[in-house]
């Protein structure tokens, strides 16, 4: 017998099964967002959808990012289960009073009454030299906000199955989604469906050092930790997965066993996703390190549109390979 | 508010003429080259071409002064092109070169050229319209009757920022050219499914600001009437709204399909072709001759090739600038 287990899948493939089942699964979720419909998605992710679900499911909205987030937000709190989405994280910030004083307040300010059942995804990440409007990496700005659940797709796997755990939040959840992964393939299970959205995850096991990533990182530290095995350092990835609320036990169970952390993202340094692991870290685990955590970072510059300039902006493949081999010289 | 239709057919001269139609061709050549150096990979990020709407940018910089301001979109090279930007500093900009406009750090929706006083490329649709309020807002502190013209597409009507703006600029006096490009598509999104009201002209009423709307497709009727926008905005210091009606022949972006429109509605509207509209109506007044059509198509070759070379030859930033301009000093 050579049943297959599992499923060859773009990133973008991905997201559509998920998106799709979640509105087969529920009459009360319907889509809304800029383009969704008659241009099928800035990113081709609900093409042929309008035709499949008709037009009171599939909503076309003008660019009003105020509007009809702050729209999605009251249709969550009139009982229904919208999923918005804002066709990339830049134009979130014109959302930005909607999501931060509306969706991530009513519960606490109404003395618990009503919660806010939205979804909002939104496409994220630098890499396809659209210039500094355009390449924003808004996680840690997200995940400061209380009340907001973060989650960053970083696999094909949770680009699968995320969506439909969020859906099931009685809370805000905002979902970020990356351009530069859309094209890749990768297997996922054949009964891959709804993934958790409280856990990091461990995606490779090692015993060295602890890579602590997520989003476009993670892809990006499985090839640099398959890289240092060749020179002998096993190297354990964590994909942190859910930006707010963070994991602590994860990245503390992976920190005792390796003794030592580098941490990458794509957003910049300051005030970032790795200030915050850090500090867990120091509260937490500081007696288990051999070495200093050391991050990799985005670069504090608006992300200019040339390659070279843009490359250099966010760590690479090279960098993760770099910093981990400078670290083990550490006992 | 003014329709369209009341507007007759403009007069003009050779020399006119023959200038506003080395522009628009200079444009649409320009376009064309960029798509061309796109495919080849020369030009990379997001590209927004302005082919069939040259009248528009062409109509309107008759109008301007230098010391009037220009704001624009992500759709911008022909603004710029008619503005007087150099092709080969738009170019090199494209090719994310140091000699380009900003420098190489834009790309092809952030040129900005301030000696031209051509502020942006602005690629978050309606971001511009309060910095063009704010710019008028200075001029008018201090003292200068300048006027600041900011282009825009229809999509960013439904903003909040658009009508925050206009309100702004009704209210406080101030000199702005509300230019609206028409292209009856915001991505794939068509007029009649973002807009409640599709005359876009009514909303100028809600905010007591002055508005027409104008065939974009003419370059003599865009230039009436920005010569009458600007008279208006001169005379009295008051915001203006001019909707100009119009159509991108070509895709939003290079990564668009156009499931959203039918090839027959693009083949309609190309019947309409401004550049091949104002030729007609020169051949027809015998202002001009195919020769001279001809010696404009090879004075923008040369210019385009010029521009192209000049790109070609520029150089990359080092990556140890990187962080340069993020402060002041
Ligand atoms: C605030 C914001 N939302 C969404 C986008 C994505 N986007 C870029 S261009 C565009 C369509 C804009 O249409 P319109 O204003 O009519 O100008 P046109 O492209 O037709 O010239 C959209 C949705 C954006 N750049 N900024």
């Amino acid at each position: 017998m050579n049943t297959k287990t599992t499923l060859r899948i773009t990133y973008r493939e991905a997201l559509k099964h998920g998106l799709r089942e979640a509105l087969i699964n529920d009459d009360m979720v319907f889509l809304m967002g800029e383009d969704v419909g008659r241009y099928g998605g800035a990113f081709a992710v609900s093409k042929g959808f309008l035709e499949e679900f008709g037009e009171d499911r599939i909503m076309d909205v003008p660019l009003s990012e105020s509007g009809f987030v702050g729209a999605g937000i009251g249709a969550a709190l009139g009982g229904m289960r919208p999923i918005v989405e804002v066709m990339t994280v830049n134009f979130s910030l014109l959302a930005l009073d909607q999501i931060i004083n509306n969706a991530s307040t009513l519960l606490h300010m109404s003395g618990g009454q009503i919660n806010v059942p939205v979804v909002i995804r939104m496409n994220s990440g630098i890499g396809n030299q659209l210039a500094a409007q355009h390449s924003h990496s808004w996680e840690p700005f997200y995940a400061h906000v209380p009340g907001l659940k973060v989650v960053s797709v970083g696999t094909h796997e949770d680009a699968r199955g995320m969506l439909l755990t969020a859906l099931e939040s009685p809370d805000p959840v905002i979902i970020f989604e990356y351009t530069s992964l859309l094209n890749m393939e990768s297997e996922i299970p054949l009964d891959s469906g709804a993934m958790d959205i409280d856990k990091a995850k461990v995606r490779r096991e090692g015993k060295d050092v602890s890579i602590i990533t997520y989003g476009p990182g993670v892809y990006k530290a499985l090839a640099a930790a398959e890289e240092l095995n060749l020179s002998g350092i096993d190297a354990e990835v964590v994909d942190l997965r859910v930006l707010n609320p963070i994991d602590n036990e994860t990245i503390l169970t992976s920190v005792a066993k390796t003794h030592r952390v580098l941490i990458v993202e794509e957003a910049w340094r300051s005030v970032s996703i790795s200030s915050e692991i850090i500090s867990r870290i120091m509260e937490h685990a500081f007696f288990d390190l051999d070495a200093p955590v050391q991050r990799l970072c985005g670069v504090e510059v608006p992300i200019p549109y040339p390659k070279h300039l843009e490359d250099a902006s966010i760590p690479q493949k090279e960098d993760i390979v770099n910093s981990i081999l400078n670290m083990v010289q550490y006992d | 508010m003014e329709n369209e239709e009341t507007n007759p057919s403009p007069t003009i001269d050779a020399k006119l003429g023959l200038a506003l139609l080395y522009q628009m061709i200079l444009i649409r050549r320009f376009e064309e080259k960029s798509a061309e150096l796109y495919t080849k990979e020369k030009i990379r990020g997001f590209l927004h071409l302005y082919v069939g709407e040259e009248a528009v940018a062409v109509g309107v910089m008759q109008s301007l002064t230098e010391d009037d301001n220009i704001l624009s979109t992500y759709r911008e090279h022909g603004h710029a092109l008619a503005r007087g930007v150099d092709p080969g500093s738009i170019m090199a900009e494209m090719y994310g070169k140091r000699e380009g406009c900003s420098m190489g750090r834009g790309g092809s929706m952030h040129l900005f050229d301030v000696a031209k006083k051509f502020y942006g490329g602005n690629a978050i649709v309606g971001g511009h319209l309060p910095l063009a309020v704010g710019m008028a807002l200075a001029s008018k502190k201090q003292g200068q009757n300048n006027i600041t013209c900011c282009f825009f597409g229809e999509g960013a009507i439904a903003e909040g920022e658009f009508h925050e703006s206009m309100n702004l600029a009704a209210l406080w006096k101030v000199s702005v050219l509300f230019l609206c490009e028409n292209n009856l598509y915001g991505m794939g999104t068509a007029l009649r499914f973002s807009h409640s009201i599709q005359e876009l002209e009514k909303k100028g009423d809600a905010y007591g600001v002055e508005s027409a709307a104008v065939n974009g497709m003419d370059v003599l009727e865009m230039k009436k009437a920005v010569e009458k926008a600007t008279a208006y905005i001169r005379s009295s210091g008051k915001p203006y709204f001019l909707v100009c009606n119009t159509y991108r022949f070509r895709a939003h972006s290079m990564f668009d399909a156009q499931l959203y429109r039918n090839k027959k509605e693009v083949e309609v509207w190309k019947e309409r072709d401004p550049i091949s509209t104002l030729r007609n109506q020169l051949l027809e007044k015998n202002l001009i001759s195919n020769d001279d059509i001809d010696l404009i198509e090879e004075k923008v070759k040369t210019e385009v090739q010029k521009a192209v070379d000049f790109a070609e030859a520029g150089t990359f930033e080092p990556i140890g600038e990187l962080t340069k301009y993020v402060y002041s000093s």
